[in-house]
């Protein structure tokens, strides 16, 4: 994903002269040919990820479109207070480009993990928050991110789905079940641990690689009202996140049906261990068998 | 580096000069709109009188061309205490006169810090200190990328400000590029807690800045300081005046 995303911002810098990158030292030796040709605008400016942001908020002061880059806790977390002053305040926008959120970057700890970048996201106004699965997904979002001037965050992952689903900024159902049958709703890369903890469960499988804003009238209409015997319908919702992060507003969007939903996501606790991604997605219970478990007993 | 700021480790003048005010008659009755204070003289107000020459003589910019893309920008980082660039801004016409009298009332465009969705004129909202310079730089470098080599970016700080760190990563970064369409004013009131050993226009010059250190109240230094940037590095004006009380 974040070679796609590097050729299509470069791609992005040739095409569009409205286009700048922002870079603090983290990718910026990928960009390097594109500082060549855009020296004014690939700039580089060290290690320094408020003023990464607050140059983005200047830039689009000035009419640029700003993508800014870095590892999710460097370039969310970190400069949070810049996301929320330098664009949202000054009632301008960039896209957020980030890598390495939840746990890609297991092997080096804590310190470079942001499982929390979605959660703080959801605290400032209108961000449009895209969680791609898969590589192919990327160029369409960026594209389409940089031809206007609100706020986006591009989440970028190690984790990848086995089919691109570019098409799926809105919830596409990837397995139905029978009338009736839970609703699993899969985001970004957890498609795929997803697809196989429910094999052979009756339920229906739906994805997105846009959380924010959520397809809150496709999440009703799969849902369905509660059926006449009054039984509450099911909804699980799996995100490559903080657990929970979206269940205030899936309980908004389903405000007035009787429903029962299960939130699964990154755990809260700094487990303070290393390994690979795979051991955090099972410690955190995202492989396909600790989703399995999860599901069938909330499923019954 | 080049610098015409006074020796190191000095950060005000060391004898105040008596002099006449350079402000316009106008600019109390508009300042006691604002506060209502009848008592303290407008050089009460420590930005006043850099904020007057800046807009009287420096800025390429007036309600006209308030939108035009070749004009100078002026970044107010020192959100706090705004009335007198509020002030000022009436005084250029930016803002009708009656704004003054209902500041930060529920229905007031004008807060205590000032939000530029609100204000025409005003080109950034601040009040959380250290976003300025950031945003300056930024500005300054969107501007060049576009060609747009006329317009000049000025920050005003405060000298309680740099304290953030935010303003070092600015500061670093535009003396290493040589961002020489960036100028920054720091007022400095002494009013940073811990002080800045060394004086204030040395944390620039370090990085490749070139610096003037002047009497805050004095227009014509300050102009004079104003206008003697060099095209190859960022430039900051210290303009000196009386401790914070």
């Amino acid at each position: 994903m974040r070679d796609s995303f590097i050729d299509t911002a470069t791609a992005l810098l040739d095409d569009d002269p409205r286009t700048a990158v922002v870079l603090a030292d983290i990718s910026a030796s990928s960009f390097a040919p594109a500082a060549r040709q855009h020296p004014d605008r690939v700039l580089n400016v060290g290690i320094r990820e408020q003023l990464m942001v607050g140059v983005a908020g200047g830039l689009a002061l000035t009419g640029l479109r700003p993508i800014v880059h870095s590892y999710a806790t460097f370039a969310v977390d970190r400069a949070y207070e810049q996301l929320k002053l330098d664009l949202d305040h000054q009632g301008v926008g960039a896209v957020v480009v980030s890598v390495g959120a939840s746990y890609d970057g297991a092997s080096m700890g804590r310190t470079h993990m942001s499982p929390g970048d979605v959660a703080l996201l959801d605290t400032l106004t209108d961000w449009t928050v895209h969680v791609p699965g898969h590589p192919a997904e990327v160029p369409g979002l960026l594209r389409a991110a940089a031809r206007h001037d609100d706020r986006v965050y591009l989440r970028l992952s190690t984790e990848v789905n086995e089919v691109p689903l570019p098409g799926a900024g809105r919830l596409a159902v990837l397995r139905r079940g029978s009338v009736g049958a839970a609703l699993v709703v899969a985001v970004g890369p957890m498609l795929r641990p997803v697809l196989e903890a429910v094999a052979g469960l009756d339920v229906t499988v739906a994805y997105t690689h846009t959380p924010r804003p959520f397809d809150v009238a496709g999440l009703r209409e799969l849902v369905g009202p509660a059926t006449s015997a009054g039984t509450a319908p099911a909804v699980v919702l799996v995100e490559p996140y903080l657990a929970g992060t979206s269940s205030a507003l899936l309980g908004t969007a389903l405000g007035g049906v009787p429903h029962r939903s299960l939130s699964l996501g990154v755990g809260r606790t700094d487990l303070r261990r290393y390994g690979e991604p795979a051991d955090h997605a099972r410690w955190h219970g995202l492989d396909p068998a600790g989703l399995r478990r999860s599901i069938s007993a909330f499923l019954g | 580096m080049t610098t015409t700021t006074t020796a190191p480790g000095r950060t005000r003048p060391s004898a105040p000069p008596v002099r006449r005010s350079g402000l316009p008659a106008e600019l109390g009755p508009l300042l006691r709109r604002l506060t209502g204070d009848e008592k303290h003289a407008p050089s009460a107000h420590s930005t006043l009188d850099v904020l007057w020459v800046l807009y009287d003589r420096i800025l390429r910019v007036s309600p006209r061309s308030a939108d035009d893309p070749e004009r100078d920008r002026f970044l107010l980082s020192k959100g706090h205490g705004p009335a007198a660039y509020y002030a000022v801004l009436a005084a250029k016409g930016f803002i009708p006169e009656y704004w003054l009298d209902d500041l930060a009332g529920p229905e007031s465009r004008l807060g205590h810090h000032p939000d530029r969705m609100l204000v025409p004129g005003v080109e950034i909202g601040t009040g959380s200190l250290g976003h300025g310079l950031g945003l300056g730089v930024g500005t300054a470098l969107g501007l060049r990328a576009q060609g747009l080599d006329q317009p000049r970016v000025y920050v005003l700080l405060g000298d309680a400000e740099l304290d953030e760190g935010s303003n070092h990563e600015a500061m670093a970064y535009a003396g290493a590029t040589g961002l020489g369409t960036l100028t920054a004013i720091v007022i400095d009131n002494q009013s940073a807690s811990h002080g800045w050993p060394g004086g204030i226009a040395s944390r620039f010059t370090v990085h490749g800045w070139s610096a003037t250190t002047v009497d805050g109240r004095d227009h014509d230094a300050i102009e004079t300081a104003l206008t003697t940037s060099r095209p190859d590095r960022p430039h900051v004006v210290v303009a000196v005046v009386d401790p914070k009380e």
